[in-house]
């Protein structure tokens, strides 16, 4: 029991895929223009995470070895077009603003990282905690990046406008403050957080 | 670990794998074909009830390629509402807007666009810039912004937004006015 | 004239690393010297070109005629991954001296994001270059793919000639590596953003 809670904290810090890890950069830096949108991202990418190493890890003694990969990522790829299907359903004003990343989910490396590195290897139930965790870390980076880039760049955190209608320094929504923020906040991680 | 490979069991897991997967994605597609439907319904219809004074019902029409939606309530015809597209700063730049029986401007609203955060994106929340087009004569009106001696007040540092957005409600007015002679000629 | 503002405007307005932010991941962790990144960016080229293509065709010719476009995302990275080990093979018997060259990017190139958004944002986006806002044919979609790449590796090879010089310099310990990189690729981005707006 004590393993898996600590598989699931382990990717906060020690297996951060943001921080320490450096995967899946293209989302992070793409749909972190405010607090919320990187929230949705990294929910979507712990669904898909948490779904295709239970799956992976289930289906991997009986996949042979050569076809590995394009097996799991026609598993990766189906739950990816799920929650594109169940977004344009329920959440389309959302589903238009993350728009082509929804899709990209599949080539995230660090779904199939995490299959590879730990579902194929492990039960179905260890899988699953590690892309909890993994995911909720992840999840955790997109929305403190986030959340940093919307008060500099519109002055509000989640829709909330602390600076009474102002503008924020307009730069750090679009692509460059995006390089700046995450590279200022790996330093910081690197400063506090990680163990040499 | 996993099975050793051979041309058989490989093509057969491929098969496989495919089709359980396209399977489950058919079910999925249609479990959620009558939600996307009505999510996009519901989307068109936000927009028509901000653009256009109250209504019992709708109907739409097409004209030269271009949508618009009558509205009628009590057998009158109260209002058109005309989806009209332009080019703005980063993008296609599309606007549902609502014209009054009378040939005034009702209201105008944003479908979609690809302005930069912050700048032209401000066309979807600017009060001010969103304010003026409520009411808006053209009989009295020039339809350009100040910059290029017209009435509209431009959102700050954003002129090419607001050029394209005066640019749609004028092809919507053209738009307004060809409906209005096809019906005289009726 | 379309096509000369395909090219400009995928090249250096819409540059595909540092206005789209696709491929990150390649271009962080290949760009460390001028000669890796010049092989990584020929190999992105070819295939990026190569696949939106034949997902073009894809797309047009089976997914929409039998009303399937869900299956798009599977199909396309299918078509992807089998394409980047065609491309491997064949480049092996051919030519091994482009194959030593390209070969250890090839695989990595299948989990590159730029070449599955380049084929998605071709077959479902609406582009405009100067005209009317419409989707691409054949042909702009093979110039647009083309051009993009050229982007990715223009803004590559830049960024791999500042990360040499970077690693000459004495950097604080908590900068060292991504963070220092990915900073300097924001000012970069900053440069890019001039180009803004110049073509719609």
């Amino acid at each position: 029991m004590s393993n898996r809670f600590k598989l699931i904290t382990d990717g906060f810090v020690k297996n951060n895929p943001t921080f320490v890890l450096i995967l899946g950069m293209c989302p992070t830096l793409a749909t972190t223009t405010s607090a919320i949108n990187g929230l949705s991202m990294g929910l979507a990418t712990l669904f898909v995470l948490v779904l295709s190493n239970i799956v992976i890890s289930a289906i991997a003694p009986v996949v042979p070895d050569k076809v590995h990969i394009p097996a799991y990522i026609v598993v990766i790829a189906t739950f990816v077009t799920l929650v594109q299907l169940l977004m344009q359903a329920f959440t389309p004003a959302m589903y238009e603003t993350l728009g082509l990343f929804i899709p990209l989910i599949v080539v995230n490396c660090i779904i199939l990282g995490r299959a590879e590195a730990f579902a194929s290897k492990n039960g179905v139930l260890d899988s699953a905690c590690d892309g909890l965790g993994v995911g909720l870390g992840f999840t955790c980076s997109l929305t403190v990046l986030g959340a940093v880039r919307e008060m500099l760049g519109s002055g509000s955190i989640f829709g909330w406008n602390f600076l009474g209608g102002n503008d924020g320094m307009l730069a750090f929504v679009m692509a460059p403050g995006a390089f700046i923020c995450l590279g200022y906040l790996m330093v910081l991680f690197n400063k506090f957080l990680k163990k040499s | 670990m996993a099975v050793k490979s051979n041309l058989k069991n490989m093509a057969l897991c491929l098969t496989a794998v495919c089709l359980v997967c396209s399977a489950l994605l058919a079910g999925a597609y249609a479990l959620t074909k009558s939600p996307i439907e009505a999510a996009a319904k519901a989307k068109t219809e936000k927009s028509l009830s901000a653009v256009l004074p109250a209504f019992q019902s709708v109907e739409a029409t097409e004209l030269d390629g271009v949508r618009y939606y009558t509205a009628v309530k009590d057998g009158e015809t109260v209002g058109y509402a005309i989806e009209s597209g332009t080019i703005g700063f980063g993008g296609p730049l599309t606007l549902m807007v609502g014209v009054s029986a009378d040939g005034t401007v009702y209201n105008t609203s944003v479908l979609s666009h690809n302005e930069t955060p912050g700048l032209g994106a401000k066309c979807t929340s600017d009060k001010k810039f969103m304010a003026q087009w409520q009411g808006l004569d053209p009989a009295q009106k020039i339809l350009s912004v100040k910059k290029d001696g017209g009435d509209i007040d431009a959102i700050t540092a954003s002129t090419i937004t607001s050029r394209a957005y005066t640019r749609a409600v004028a092809g919507a007015l053209d738009v307004y006015k060809k409906i209005k002679e096809g019906e005289s000629h009726e | 004239m379309e096509y000369f503002l395909i090219i400009i405007s995928a090249i250096f307005v819409n540059n595909i690393v540092l206005a789209q932010f696709l491929g990150i991941c390649p271009f962080l962790g290949v760009s460390n010297k001028l000669s890796t990144a010049t092989g990584m960016s020929m190999a992105v080229c070819f295939v990026i070109t190569l696949a939106t293509l034949v997902t073009y065709l894809i797309n047009k010719y089976l997914l929409i005629p039998f009303n399937i476009t869900f299956l798009q995302t599977i199909a396309f990275i299918l078509v992807i991954a089998a394409l980047v080990q065609m491309v491997e093979i064949v480049l092996k018997k051919t030519s091994p001296s482009l194959y030593q060259a390209l070969g250890i990017f090839l695989p990595l190139i299948t989990t590159n994001c730029a070449v599955l958004g380049v084929a998605i944002d071709v077959v479902t986006k609406q582009f405009t270059f100067g005209g009317e806002a419409h989707f691409l044919n054949l042909g702009e979609a093979m110039v647009y793919a083309f051009a993009t790449s050229l982007g990715y590796g223009l803004a590559m090879v830049i960024f791999a000639g500042i990360r040499e010089h970077l690693a000459m310099n004495d950097v604080p310990k908590a900068f060292k590596g991504v963070p220092i990189a990915l900073i300097s690729v924001g000012i970069l981005a900053l440069a890019f953003m001039g180009f803004s707006g110049m073509v719609k």
